[in-house]
């Protein structure tokens, strides 16, 4: 997983309630074998007409939006279906971070898992930032300080330690289990012993 | 303490307890299949991780295969695609797969129970809800999300919170004409979908006691319906002859060692529970779902419902749009509700037991004229099988198509689909808007209704064809 420290970026500002993971990336690219490749599919019904042209008025279509790694959205983002290849189309995307006034719970720990900083604030904070947006002006986001600095002005958030932890060092659910290695091989020998069918000995 | 058998398999398979509440569980058994996978390898061969128990690992191509000549090969590009990138990533990474041509392919949780992959206190999972099929042996089975695969598949291990425990007793005799498919859609029907968010539910009670095992397999196959992470039955001798002998199952010392310890898989007499329901079976009717919901079930006597007769207003739109989809009319009869298809087939209703059932019904009868009917045995092993008692040619003679084996039209991911506002009497376990195709609209049914269904030509009484 890629690690989370610092980042700089013209945020785009999605100003919608409710972005369920259906509008993030619509079911019809589920048949995909790869995490990768998703983001020319994100937002897809929002982003493209009928003859998959580009929607000129969509955000993610216009400069420098195109290029941003912050989105800052409406609130409940992320709803519905748990497919993890919301999160996969965002990263592809380019996008690291959200921030928004709150997620749905399964989108907001599949972001962690695969190296997403969902940042929540209040909706007050949201609309002084989405000016920057507008402004075309970059923000930047500091993990490790839990703030976010735009123009002479910053702003704290918070995060879990452990998920900040894991975002930091890039240590995914993986790698941390895989640290427990001593623990897991304990578990087997006993295994081994106490239930040897169990591995078709 | 007292424990239920839920704690005794959590505990026992407990690596870790770790500071965030969370606990990292051993996995005995890990089934793979096409749709849910491929991530999960790809973040493997990124990460230059192997598979730490190839051994331990069964993968099978189900969701997307054809039903009809597979010597053809699959025609939907996207679905060859994801096929046979199963096949080379269990090449690449030493796991065994039942390949398109083996005779043991079939719907992933039917062939867990069938090669003795599947055992009692065992935890298995799989990146597919209805992983909770396999609760049927005793087993703690549970699906999981992609990340959730690649981690089982690198240490054998996931991570989990503990659930709740909910047990649900069903006690009496199911009248003649009624199966398990009718008690869990009961079930459904009382608690929700929701009912059992957040839980392990344990089935208990003398009538799941004379359950066979594939009828206590339809049980735990549509808990998740109900919301509850997975259903649960104590293994009794019934499990373990069923497991005697079968491919995988443990051999001699083995065995009888499995024995003793799968004797030792009960609830603890006193143990407490967080929640219970009590079920007479004596009152389970034949049941019928109407709406687009596996909680919006009637009984085959009972009327759809009508929106007006309902205050709550939620409830009132949540019907109305419902009937709509389904094309129906507040308080028409179920029985005057007209088919144009019938499935039999899916994790939930593609076993032997089932097609016998549906075939008993079938036997010297005609479908409907109007009614187009397919049979989808639920592995290679289920059809050679029925081909062996000659229910293939019932099913046929009786007008019905038979089909090879796979996930079909349960979920409509390969050519086998519902056009838009066709009807379908089906076996399977979801009802959900699109889930049989665009527009399709399901009528979730057991076994043998489904075949009173097709010989009717509207849903009907099975009883009317019990002898
Ligand atoms: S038969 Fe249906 S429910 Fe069962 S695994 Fe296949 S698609 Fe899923």
């Amino acid at each position: 997983m890629q690690k989370f420290n610092r980042l700089k970026s013209v945020p785009a500002y999605l100003p919608i309630v409710n972005i369920d993971t259906d509008m993030i990336i619509p079911k019809q690219f589920l048949k995909t074998i790869k995490r990768t490749g998703l983001g020319k599919n994100l937002f897809f019904e929002m982003r493209y007409d009928d003859q998959g042209k580009e929607i000129r008025d969509f955000i993610l279509n216009q400069n420098p939006y195109k290029g941003s790694k912050i989105l800052i959205a409406g609130k409940n983002f992320g709803c519905g279906s748990s497919r993890e290849h919301a999160p996969w189309a965002l990263l592809d995307f380019g996008i690291t971070c959200v921030i928004s006034s709150s997620y749905a719970d399964i989108f907001y720990s599949n972001c962690f898992k695969n190296g997403i900083l969902p940042i929540i604030l209040e909706e007050e904070k949201i609309k002084e930032l989405s000016e920057y947006a507008n402004r075309k002006e970059e923000i930047s986001v500091d993990l490790n300080d839990e703030k976010i600095v735009y123009g002479n002005n910053e702003i704290k958030f918070d995060v879990d330690p452990f998920k900040k932890k894991c975002l930091l060092e890039g240590l995914d659910d993986i790698a941390l289990s895989l640290k427990k290695s001593d623990k897991i091989e304990n578990f087997e020998t006993n295994l081994k012993n106490k239930k040897p069918w169990i591995f078709n000995d | 303490m007292s424990t239920t058998l839920y704690d005794k398999i959590w505990k026992d398979h407990l690596v870790d307890q770790q500071d965030d509440g969370t606990a990292l569980l051993f996995v005995d058994r890990h089934l793979v299949h096409e749709v849910t996978s491929p991530q999960a390898f790809e973040g493997l061969r990124n990460s230059n991780r192997k598979v730490r128990h190839p051994n331990l690992t069964l993968a099978v191509a189900d969701h997307n295969v054809p039903t009809t000549d597979r010597t053809k090969g699959i025609a939907d590009v996207e679905s060859k695609i994801q096929v046979d990138t199963l096949e080379a990533n269990c090449k690449e990474f030493g796991v065994q797969l039942f390949g398109m041509d083996d005779k043991r392919q079939g719907i992933v949780h039917i062939i867990g129970p069938e090669q003795g992959f599947t055992q009692p206190g065992t935890v298995i999972v799989c990146g597919d809800s209805h992983t909770a099929t396999h609760g049927a042996f005793g087993s703690l089975a549970f699906g999981i999300g992609t990340s959730e695969v690649e981690h089982v598949l690198a240490t054998q291990t996931l991570v989990q919170k503990k659930a709740k425990n909910f047990r649900i007793n069903v006690n009496g005799q199911l009248p003649l004409g009624v199966t398990s498919k009718d008690v869990i859609l009961q079930i459904i029907g009382k608690i929700g979908t929701a009912g059992g968010t957040g839980s392990v539910i344990e089935y208990a009670g003398d009538l799941i006691r004379s359950l066979s095992v594939e009828q206590r397999m339809t049980i735990c196959n549509m808990t998740i319906e109900g919301g509850a992470r997975a259903g649960l039955i104590a293994p009794d001798e019934k499990i373990f002859n069923y497991l005697n002998g079968k491919p995988m199952s443990p051999k001699g010392d083995n065995w009888e060692k499995a024995l003793n310890y799968w004797s030792t898989l009960k609830t603890d007499t006193d143990a407490s529970f967080d929640q219970e329901l009590n079920l007479n079976a004596d009152e389970i009717l034949p049941m019928i779902t109407w709406g687009t919901s596996p909680q919006d079930v009637i009984t085959i006597d009972d009327k759809v419902p009508n929106p007006q007769s309902e205050s709550d207003e939620d409830k009132k739109n949540s019907i109305e749009r419902a009937l709509k989809y389904m094309g129906l009319k507040p308080d028409m009869a179920a029985k005057d509700i007209k088919i144009d298809k019938v499935f039999i087939g899916s994790c939930t209703n593609g076993r032997i037991e089932d097609l016998r059932e549906a075939a008993k019904i079938l036997k010297d009868k005609k479908i409907s004229s109007h009614v187009n009917a397919m049979v989808v045995p639920g592995s290679g092993l289920v059809k050679e099988q029925a081909e062996q008692e000659g229910l293939d040619k019932i099913f046929v003679n009786s007008g019905f198509e038979w089909r090879e084996p796979g996930c079909s039209m349960c979920l409509a991911m390969n050519a086998d689909k519902l056009k838009p506002e066709e009807r379908c009497a089906s076996t399977s376990n979801r009802n959900f808007e699109g889930r049989q195709g665009r527009g399709g609209r399901t009528h979730l049914v057991s076994p043998g209704m489904a075949a009173a269904a097709a010989i009717s030509g509207s849903l009907d009484d099975v009883r009317k064809y019990q002898n």
